[in-house]
């Protein structure tokens, strides 16, 4: 294991010195290669008991994790400055929304030369794509939030979104018409306005105070052209 | 072993040992994204350590092994035995050193904080050059400044990709999202690296004063006209506000450019082949925006419903060209009339 051999020789120096400063001055012998870890602005506890979730039962495992899923989807339909997005990330939603709405998106034509499977992957290639550009646009704009955790935003908030999706699919069972173009344009609008309010409560503290905009706007971007799949969605 | 890892180092933090490196990925807060780094080499260990901490630790294992492969082999087992344990040890130092010398390429080239400085920018800075990229400048005697950044060019690139997407929404149509969506974006990114890379070619012929980054950014700005005329166009169809859009505000974008270009090259037929070249490429992509895909949703139209009508293009025609005006009203109510199915009452 790791043995702090030369570091204990100055200890008056330790708090003035950044973080990890320490770690530097530890030997780490050669069997046990030391990786990186991705960074987190605030330290959970969660990780001591990792080793003793292992030899819990799978439903102990699926019914938590659910839970935690459940708790940041309602943290994202009632937006308000937290970090319990930020804290505890996963990425178990993002997955689960992305896959619905690609599920949801794929055109069901029959007379149509072009199947759904593409519409499914588009759909999975423009989210997680756009979701990554996001990411690098925020962390080069200066902002300090991880790679992960923004991802774990940007994915969760396109929850409302998806719950537009689902009321347009049963609003397109009624007859077609101006009327039933303008309430999906209507119920659109809204959950598109409710994503971005949600992804700027969460995102918005992370980046410096004078570039807040330079940051929100692509990720404006990236939910239109979301809110424009689900508009145009036509089943045949 | 020692002597390649130095540059390598020096390049990515400019000190010459790892250690440097490490210290900087933890302790910063604006580090590379990706930190992959291995962190199993120690620092300033030459080649000849490696190989006796190696020897070490696989002394037991040889031994086993050694001891293995004696009862199996029979008599060829003496020689066989030392050179497999030699070549194995050899073979294992190359694993260690290739896998650390591919670690250390790629963290240098996944480190994101080389594209850094091209978004330091401030949303002030980022209007006022927007509005600058639509004013042409005057002076060409001497080169004018280009900002280097890359924040701008992308997010209007992104922007052209929606504005595209906008532009071909109608309702109670099937569109094909996914070969548009492609398209779209392959169409917006192609044109502004590929125009860009050959501009930058023809300047390097022309020898102008122009970098990669300058020209990229140049380009991108350029394409603020375009979103506008795209925007305005794809919601008002008509073509006539079209050419006009397209003449006044691509045409005062496209002379910004030049006139930056012309700024920074000498002779005038150097000047004329680049700018023309950029001029005739820009106007031209402008036009293609908007005329291929307006033909791409009208065909679509065409072939799924029908003929529609589409805003203030048809109706024109469904009247005769040479009619006494007493006759038109009539032509014009039998039209009508047909399409309500009730006869009229005077011819």
């Amino acid at each position: 294991m790791a043995k702090a051999a030369e570091s204990s020789g100055d200890p008056g120096t330790a708090s003035p010195r950044p973080l990890f400063a320490g770690l530097s001055d530890i030997s780490i012998s050669q069997d046990i290669p030391v990786e990186g870890e991705i960074t987190i602005p605030m330290r959970s506890h969660i990780r001591e008991f990792d080793s003793s979730t292992l030899n819990e039962s799978v439903q102990n495992t699926i019914m938590r994790d659910l839970k935690a899923v459940g708790k940041k989807f309602m943290h994202v339909l009632y937006p308000r400055k937290s970090n319990t997005l930020l804290r505890d990330w996963d990425l178990w939603g993002p997955l689960i929304l992305c896959v619905t709405l690609a599920l949801m998106l794929q055109r069901s034509s029959i007379d149509s030369e072009k199947d759904g499977g593409p519409q499914f992957a588009e759909v999975f290639v423009i989210v997680w794509f756009g979701a990554v550009t996001i990411t690098l646009n925020s962390k080069l704009l200066g902002g300090n939030i991880s790679f992960f955790q923004s991802l774990c935003v940007l994915g969760y908030c396109i929850l409302p979104l998806t719950v537009a999706m689902l009321v347009c699919r049963l609003v397109l069972l009624a007859e077609p018409g101006p009327i039933n173009f303008m309430v999906r344009f209507f119920v659109v609008i809204v959950m598109f306005a409710w994503s971005i309010v949600a992804s700027t409560a969460f995102l918005a503290d992370s980046q410096p105070p004078n570039r807040k905009a330079l940051a929100i706007y692509p990720v404006f971007l990236f939910y239109f052209v979301i809110s424009w799949m689900i508009l145009t969605f036509t089943p045949q | 072993m020692a002597t390649t890892a130095a540059p390598a180092g020096g390049a990515r933090s400019g000190a010459g040992p790892e250690w440097g490196g490490f210290e900087e990925n933890i302790q910063g807060g604006g580090s590379a994204v990706i930190d992959m780094e291995n962190m199993d080499d120690t620092s300033g260990s030459s080649f000849e350590d490696m190989g006796e901490l190696h020897q070490r630790l696989r002394e037991e294992e040889v031994d086993a092994d050694a001891a293995a492969a004696e009862e199996e082999d029979g008599e060829f087992l003496g020689m066989k035995g030392f050179k497999g344990q030699l070549s194995r040890q050899v073979a294992d130092q190359m694993w260690q050193a290739g896998k650390r010398q591919a670690s250390r390429a790629f963290s240098l080239y996944a480190n994101i904080d080389i594209l850094r400085p091209y978004f330091d920018v401030e949303p002030a800075q980022v209007r006022s050059r927007l509005l600058e990229s639509m004013i042409p400048i005057k002076m060409v005697n001497f080169p004018q400044k280009i900002a280097g950044e890359l924040y701008g060019p992308l997010m209007l690139v992104f922007t052209l990709v929606a504005i595209l997407l906008h532009g071909m929404k109608t309702s109670d149509t099937i569109i094909r999202e996914g070969t548009l969506m492609g398209t779209a974006i392959g169409t917006c990114f192609g044109y502004w690296l590929g125009v860009s890379s050959f501009i930058y070619f023809l300047a390097y012929l022309c020898n102008a004063q122009i970098t990669m980054l300058q020209m990229l950014a140049l380009l991108g700005y350029g394409l603020f006209g375009h979103c506008i005329v795209l925007f305005v166009t794809y919601n008002i169809h008509l073509h006539a506000l079209f050419y006009l859009f397209w003449l006044l505000v691509g045409g005062l974008s496209t002379l910004r450019m030049v006139a930056v270009l012309v700024s920074r090259t000498v002779g005038p037929t150097q000047r004329l082949l680049l700018c023309g070249t950029l001029a005739a490429l820009h106007m031209l992509f402008l036009l293609y925006l908007h005329f291929a895909y307006h033909k791409v949703v009208e065909g679509i139209l065409d072939t799924l419903e029908g003929p529609n009508i589409p805003p203030m293009q048809r109706v024109p025609r469904d009247v005769p060209a040479a009619l006494p005006a007493a006759r038109l009203s009539t032509t014009m109510l039998n039209a009508t009339a047909k399409a309500v199915a009730v006869t009229p009452q005077s011819h």
